[in-house]
């Protein structure tokens, strides 16, 4: 294994930490409409991400740096090629911080509002487009011989990618489900638990149906093991939550997305960005990938700092990891 | 295509726009999360009240810019790979790695302690609480570093060679990392950048203690903010202007054209002076009208008030042989304001804070009489015996309050001329900012972004602005039980499990 096949399941595995823990993040966001009956419901949904979403959100930041770092050419082609769809995720990305942090600052409640139905949108925008995204990544779009991106936006709405964003919406709604049943008391717990079933059955439709297209299309041995993993384990998250395991659950979810994750990549392996136009012109492990000496400095760091965000990460998850209800939630801004 | 609408010129303005935007919030965050941090500190040292109510005060102003900041970072992580294809390709075995750095050692412990610091209060033991804001500030600055060693590379490329044999275009790749780190530009830089982040947040903890001091307000928190804010400003200010210096003789040796641009200094002279005002004409290559001051240019550029300082003709001719023909030069006019305003504006904010400090002294050459207590708005004593009139200290507080926009105009026209002195050049010397824009990205696609940017800033600015001024006209909070009685345990008190939480969102 090259420095640059391990760079590859490095990306995989920030990209799987981005959307375990986004994720839920853009569960909970969703649930502000779906689940919150009332004012005070939404508020005990926010602040169940409150201390983590920042952190969670960072897991981009690096999956981004680190495609920079180590697959250059993936970076610029992604980036540049998938403009407006990035535009619209940077746009919500940028409200919805603002969001969390504003909303409570002020009491007049049309502020608040505001806030509540930008949570939601931004919340819902982006796990629809990285599903799309990534659909159309494996798929393949038009690179010509510079590696550059020739097709259009409309291009990248096709059926497949268009599947795959359907998956991450209900996936990450599911997942954030279960993480919402899992941290909060009360009745909002009990309808939580509820709507985690329902929503685990369109999941689970959704999810087999695009990544049976992906293993027929691109897929390989290893693919349909991670495929089996990735089904195997969303009926054990919907069991376990039928069952009021919360915990197991919620561990199960996150690990279909690990492994829905894992079999993208797989699928994708040895190219990191297909070429729909001519093979010859895909971006791959090889021709994408920075030189070995900055994949080595690159090695230490991540062999280094990643044990350690994982740990800090955790404890933070252990120190709030009280479950909280409305009455948690003091009137006071 | 017209020019003023090429996609190079667009890709341009959007980066100057979105970057100098990111960079009014990144200032603030670095020196207000090492101010908070000092102030929760004495909290936790001394037990004095007005040390919590000014760590609480600050600290919430703290996160209402933080978070534009880390927003408005987001962008910036993407938008090379976005509008700069070209340069990402070329440079990203280079480039790349300190912005991977970045976010894998900095911004992981800025956002992860963020979180822990505001909803933590009444989750963390006092001494673990405070240890999250050092780490918050601690974040802030290792981002400064890594970002800074990536600019400092564009300013003075190091430790890399060209390979031209991947059979799919040359590129600069990585030979040395620690040279990048480490490099002369890099740590100069740094410890310019720093300092001028200090006198932001100096300056503004002196703004708006003299905003409430002159009203008679929160006396006693406003008093210590004053005298916090004033220290940090001098320190900041001498160090700023240290650190330039230093900076500048750097620039000469490694960019002259900027330096040369600076000064719109045309032809070289020995000894060269430092130019207080001129009005050039660009085309003709020399300044119609000059007021000089002989020989303190070769001074700032070699420590030599004889010495020879190449001008703007002299560098564009050694350009053009080095490099083949073309303009080498930047912008004269932005450049020579630019570094004006820079150093302008910087400096009257250090003259103020030194102003401060000597009208508020406590005890130092002062009739006893007009000394006052830690309860009392200071006197503002100019000689020993006589106190500003109360129209003229008004004045001094209204001038202090306004002074706070200063080392901001300062840092945004710093990083201007930076950037724009370097020009034509993205990385000095090796590659053109020409040949770095997305080739792929069209006019449309770059001119949307650029308008969706500029308008979602400028909403979140009036927002943000708004919302600052509220908290700020709030003043400090009042103490409650839970606040002077925190944890004991990781996690919280189990006593009452329905206690509601120090802070919800």
């Amino acid at each position: 294994m090259e420095l640059h096949d391990v760079w590859f399941v490095l990306i995989a595995v920030l990209w799987t930490g981005y959307f375990f823990l986004e994720g839920f993040d853009f569960g909970v966001g969703i649930l502000t409409k779906l689940l919150a009956r009332n004012r005070a419901e939404k508020r005990v949904l926010i602040n169940t991400i409150g201390p983590v979403w920042d952190g969670n959100e960072v897991w981009l930041l690096t999956a981004g740096g680190a495609t920079f770092a180590a697959f250059p050419e993936w970076y610029a082609t992604l980036f540049s090629g998938f403009y407006l769809p990035l535009l619209i995720i940077l746009v919500c990305l940028i409200i919805r911080g603002v969001a969390f942090e504003y909303r409570a600052k002020r009491p007049e409640e049309n502020w608040q509002r505001n806030w509540e139905q930008a949570i939601f949108w931004t919340s819902l925008i982006p796990a629809i487009l990285w599903g799309v995204a990534f659909g159309n990544i494996v798929r393949g779009v038009k690179i010509d011989r510079n590696m550059e991106y020739v097709g259009t936006f409309w291009d990248l709405l096709n059926p497949y990618a268009i599947l795959g964003g359907l998956v991450t919406l209900t996936l990450f709604t599911f997942h954030g489900t279960v993480f919402v049943a899992l941290k909060t008391v009360g009745d909002i717990r009990v309808r939580a638990r509820t709507l985690a079933l329902r929503l685990g059955l369109v999941t689970a439709v959704l999810a087999v149906a695009f990544l049976l297209w992906t293993q027929v299309d691109s897929g390989d041995g290893w693919s349909l093991a991670a495929m089996l993993i990735a089904a195997v384990s969303l009926v054990g998250a919907i069991g376990a939550i039928k069952a009021g395991r919360e915990g197991w659950s919620f561990a199960l979810s996150g690990v279909t997305i690990a492994a829905a994750v894992a079999m993208l990549f797989l699928a994708l392996f040895p190219n990191v960005m297909p070429s729909s136009l001519d093979p010859a012109w895909s971006l791959t492990v090889t021709n994408a990938s920075s030189s070995p000496y900055t994949l080595k400095i690159m090695t230490w760091c991540a062999a280094i700092a990643t044990p350690l965000v994982l740990l800090y990460q955790g404890w933070t998850y252990w120190v709030f990891r009280k479950r909280i209800g409305t009455q948690h939630i003091a009137d006071a801004h | 295509m017209d020019l003023a609408l090429a996609p190079e010129t667009l890709a341009r303005w959007q980066f100057g726009i979105t970057t100098v935007y990111h960079f009014l919030f990144v200032p603030l965050t670095i020196s207000l999360a090492a101010l908070t941090a000092g102030l929760q500190t004495a909290w936790v040292r001394t037990g004095k009240e007005k040390y919590l109510r000014a760590t609480k005060f600050w600290g919430k102003l703290f996160l209402i810019n933080i978070a534009m900041g880390v927003v408005t970072g987001i962008v910036q992580e993407f938008q090379f790979g976005m509008n700069w294809s070209d340069y990402s390709r070329f440079v990203g075995d280079i480039f790349g790695a300190p912005l991977a750095f970045e976010a894998l050692i900095a911004f992981f412990f800025e956002s992860t302690f963020i979180g822990l610091w505001i909803f933590g209060w009444d989750k963390l033991p006092k001494k673990i609480h405070l240890a999250c804001i050092w780490m918050v500030s601690i974040g802030t600055i290792l981002s400064a570093y890594f970002i800074l060693a990536a600019n400092s590379w564009m300013q003075h490329p190091v430790g890399y060679r060209i390979n031209e044999d991947r059979g799919q275009g040359a590129r600069a790749e990585l030979t040395d990392f620690w040279a990048v780190l480490t490099q002369n530009t890099a740590l100069t830089q740094f410890f310019h950048t720093m300092t001028a982040a200090f006198l932001v947040g100096g300056a503004f903890m002196v703004g708006i203690s003299a905003f409430h001091l002159m009203r008679k307000r929160h006396v006693p928190v406003m008093r210590t903010s004053l005298r916090l804010g004033l220290i940090t400003l001098i320190i900041a200010g001498l160090g700023t202007a240290i650190s330039g210096d230093m900076l500048g003789k750097v620039m000469f040796k490694q960019q002259p054209m900027k330096m040369a641009a600076a000064e719109a200094l045309w032809d070289g002279e020995a000894p060269a002076p430092f130019s207080i005002f001129a009005i050039g004409d660009v085309d003709k290559g020399h300044n119609e009208v000059a007021v000089e001051i002989p020989g303190i240019l070769s001074y700032l550029a070699n420590g030599d008030f004889h010495s020879y300082v190449p001008g703007i003709n002299d560098v564009n001719k050694a350009e053009q042989e080095k490099y083949g023909p073309g303009d080498y030069r930047p912008n004269i006019p932005v450049a020579y304001w630019g570094f004006r305003w820079m150093i302008g504006f910087g400096m009257a904010s250090l003259a103020l804070g030194v102003l401060g400090l000597w009208l508020t002294r406590k005890k130092f050459l002062i009739a006893p009489g007009l000394r006052t207590g830690e309860d009392e708005v200071p006197n503002l004593v100019l000689f020993k015996n006589k106190a500003l009139s109360p129209k003229l200290g008004r004045w001094y507080w209204i001038v202090a309050l306004w002074t706070m926009l200063f080392p901001l105009i300062a840092n945004s026209w710093g990083w201007i001329f930076t950037e724009m002195g370097r020009q034509p050049w993205v990385v000095y010397g090796v590659m053109k900012t020409s040949s770095a824009v997305s080739p792929g990205v069209s006019q449309g696609e770059v001119l949307t972004s650029m308008i969706v940017f500029t308008t979602l800033y400028a909403i979140l600015a009036v927002i943000e602005v708004k919302l600052l001024v509220k908290y700020v006209k709030a003043g400090p909070p009042e103490l409650t039980e839970n606040d002077l009685n925190p944890p004991t345990r990781i996690g919280g008190d189990t006593r009452d499990p329905d206690r509601p939480m120090a802070f919800s969102y």
